[in-house]
């Protein structure tokens, strides 16, 4: 079955005519007759969940806007999609924009928002112009402006481009950037949705979220639900990279096993591979072992698990892969992209970064894997945004699920006096 | 985004003290309007900055002090928070870039894909490190974080294009055919 993916192999799929032939734009005319609360309703029994990385029911997100505020209300669309592994709302924006369009409007119309910001990453310039353009028909067709639908309701929906940062992808870092600011995270509470976007009450929802609407309307929220596991709703976009034969996007139910995921619809390891570990959900989320694949890739479950679904970036380990050097790759990335705020963050993903290269150095010593997981330690629950966390779970996952591996790296790469100019770091990254 | 902790902080005051006086920047008349037509789409003035910005890296190829003041004035904002959002993103050029700028992403997914082959590939061909310029002015090379076709890795970014399933030899063809 498909849903958020039926037209991306159509031609011309992302222009108005084609989305229309489809059903396209069906599901809007039909929530406009319906009150916004019913349209709440629904989707807080479809169980559709945030899939932009922490999973939060959408439904709920919505009655959290609070009652009789005068100031104006936004909906800011996530389309920053900078999770490492994570690569499936470049389809939705590249082959299906009116399906985001449409979901757009449900959801401005469900919390009465007349303004919606598509805050996309800069690098994606081509996915921004699709939008654009398919915005312009929109527009020409009366279904966004002054009068949507001819209904006394006004919709605007503006594409803005961020610029390179990763932290921006966190909502209220993303918010200060839409502001213009430098994207630091905000202290929370107050939430988006009581102060947000110019301290106006938002919602920030992902693209792949905001894109299932229309078939929570179509479907209705009790059959959406079905269609998933239990509290998880619904299907979703699963990215698959790294070692496998078919790297790619599926749209498959919540809660589908990961092993089916990658030996069936991936394709599998190549000939004569086996199967090392895996991240299940973006790079923040812990890596699983290849005992451990037996899982519902729904959010519940990963929890249960002490990973997470995150994003559903799945990447692949083969047995060819040194996890040492891979966690290398992730810890220099997050040492990057740390906003600098605060000082657990800032200098524990720096000192990580610091010990991980020099054990690539040749330089590691023995209580390495043990100063790692203390500095990971240290970070969590001690930092403004989650990004924190992000960087420590995947170095406390990998350092504790493979640490006969780490220890190996450490001895038998172990010189007396490591030249710390000559970085095999630099070379491995 | 660049984490130099506090060292921003001193960045900043040391470019202050040793930016050296430049002609203004000035928009051509069809981007001035482009920019005046952005300024209007926001309910706040300050939410332009980035599309400015973007703006502006096109027509002058890179954000200079001047072109920062440019945008200062545009928005109506102090140059010193121009400068602080310019320093927080990647994607804005401080200096002068390459006629074609060639970024390889080097993360998870793609380093799985030999990503840092293709890097020292792309080092040897081009005979330049990391962040520098051929001396032609042709091609700079940035090393960069995941670019979201982690499906199709390795990927790189030449100015606005993504260019995935790389091989040395894909890349050899590419760099000749870039005149
Ligand atoms: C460091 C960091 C990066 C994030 N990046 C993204 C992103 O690229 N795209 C996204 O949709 N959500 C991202 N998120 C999650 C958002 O903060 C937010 O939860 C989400 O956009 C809400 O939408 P949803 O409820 O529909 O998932 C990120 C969170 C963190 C902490
Ligand atoms: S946790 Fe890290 S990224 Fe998040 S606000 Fe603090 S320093 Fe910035
Ligand atoms: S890791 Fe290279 S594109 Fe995602």
């Amino acid at each position: 079955m498909k849903l958020v993916s039926r037209n991306f192999a159509t031609p011309d799929s992302h222009k108005l005519a084609v989305y229309e032939q489809s059903g396209g734009y069906a599901r809007i005319r039909k929530a406009l007759e319906m009150e916004p609360q019913k349209i709440i309703d629904e989707v807080i029994t479809s169980n559709l969940r945030g899939l932009g990385g922490a999973g939060f029911p959408a439904g709920r997100k919505w009655s959290f806007l609070p009652k009789g505020n005068p100031k104006p209300r936004y909906l800011v669309v996530n389309a920053d999609e900078g999770e490492p592994g994570t690569c499936k709302d470049k389809y939705i924006m590249t082959y299906d924009p009116h399906l985001l369009l449409e979901g757009i409007m449900i959801a401005s119309w469900a919390i009465n928002s007349h303004t919606c910001f598509i805050y996309i990453r800069g690098e994606y310039v081509k996915q921004a112009r699709i939008l654009e353009e398919a915005i312009a028909e929109a527009k020409a067709a009366g279904y966004l402006g002054d009068k949507i639908f001819g209904k006394d309701f006004p919709l605007e929906v503006i594409v803005h481009r961020g610029a390179g940062a990763y932290i921006c992808g966190e909502e209220t870092s993303l918010l200060n950037s839409l502001e213009g600011q430098r994207g630091w995270p905000r202290l929370k509470p107050p939430f988006p949705a009581v102060e947000g976007y110019l301290a106006c009450p938002t919602i920030v929802n992902n693209v792949e979220t905001i894109s299932y609407v229309p078939w929570v309307i179509e479907l209705g929220g009790q059959k959406f639900a079905e269609l998933g596991s239990e509290r998880n709703g619904g299907l979703r976009l699963y990215s698959v990279s790294g070692c496998v034969n078919k790297p790619g996007v599926y749209e498959l139910p919540m809660g589908t096993p990961l092993r089916e995921i990658i030996f069936e619809h991936a394709g599998g390891l190549p000939e004569g591979r086996t199967l090392k570990a895996v991240i299940p959900g973006g790079s923040s989320a812990p890596v699983l072992t290849a005992a451990e694949i037996d899982i519902p890739m729904d959010f519940d479950s990963l929890a249960k698990a002490g990973s997470m679904l995150g994003s559903a970036g799945i990447i692949v380990f083969d047995d060819s892969v040194n996890l040492v050097e891979a966690l290398a790759v992730l810890i220099r990335f997050y040492a990057h992209e740390s906003c600098g705020q605060c000082t657990p963050c800032r200098e524990g993903t720096g000192w990580m970064r610091k010990i991980i290269a020099r054990v690539l150095d040749g330089g590691g010593r023995p209580a390495d894997p043990d100063n790692l997981l203390r500095i990971a330690n240290n970070i969590i629950g001690r930092s403004i945004c989650p990004l924190g966390e992000a960087a420590s779970l995947p170095v406390i996952g990998f350092v504790t699920k493979f640490r006969a591996e780490f220890e190996e790296y450490i001895a038998t790469s172990r010189k007396v006096d490591a030249p710390a100019t000559t970085s095999r770091m630099a070379a491995a990254l | 985004m660049k984490n130099d902790g506090y060292s921003v902080t001193n960045k900043i005051m040391a470019d202050s003290i040793t930016t050296e006086q430049t002609q203004p920047a000035v928009f051509s008349p069809a981007a001035f309007k482009e920019a005046e037509a952005i300024i209007a789409r926001y309910p706040s003035r300050d939410s332009a900055t980035l599309p400015i910005l973007h703006l502006a890296q096109r027509e002058f190829g890179y954000i200079s002090p001047a072109v920062e003041q440019l945008a200062a004035d545009l928005l109506q904002r102090p140059v010193t928070d121009i400068h602080g959002v310019v320093t927080f993103y990647t994607m804005f050029n401080q200096k002068p870039v390459g006629k074609y700028h060639i970024q390889i992403c080097r993360n998870i997914s793609c380093w799985l894909k030999n990503a840092p082959g293709l890097l020292e590939h792309l080092k040897n061909r081009l005979g330049i490190d990391v962040g520098e310029t051929t001396p032609d002015g042709k091609f700079t090379l940035t090393a960069i974080e995941c670019l979201a076709h982690c499906e199709q890795a390795p990927a790189m970014q030449v100015n606005d294009d993504i260019i995935t399933n790389l091989t040395k030899e894909k890349i050899d063809t590419l760099i000749g055919d870039l005149k």
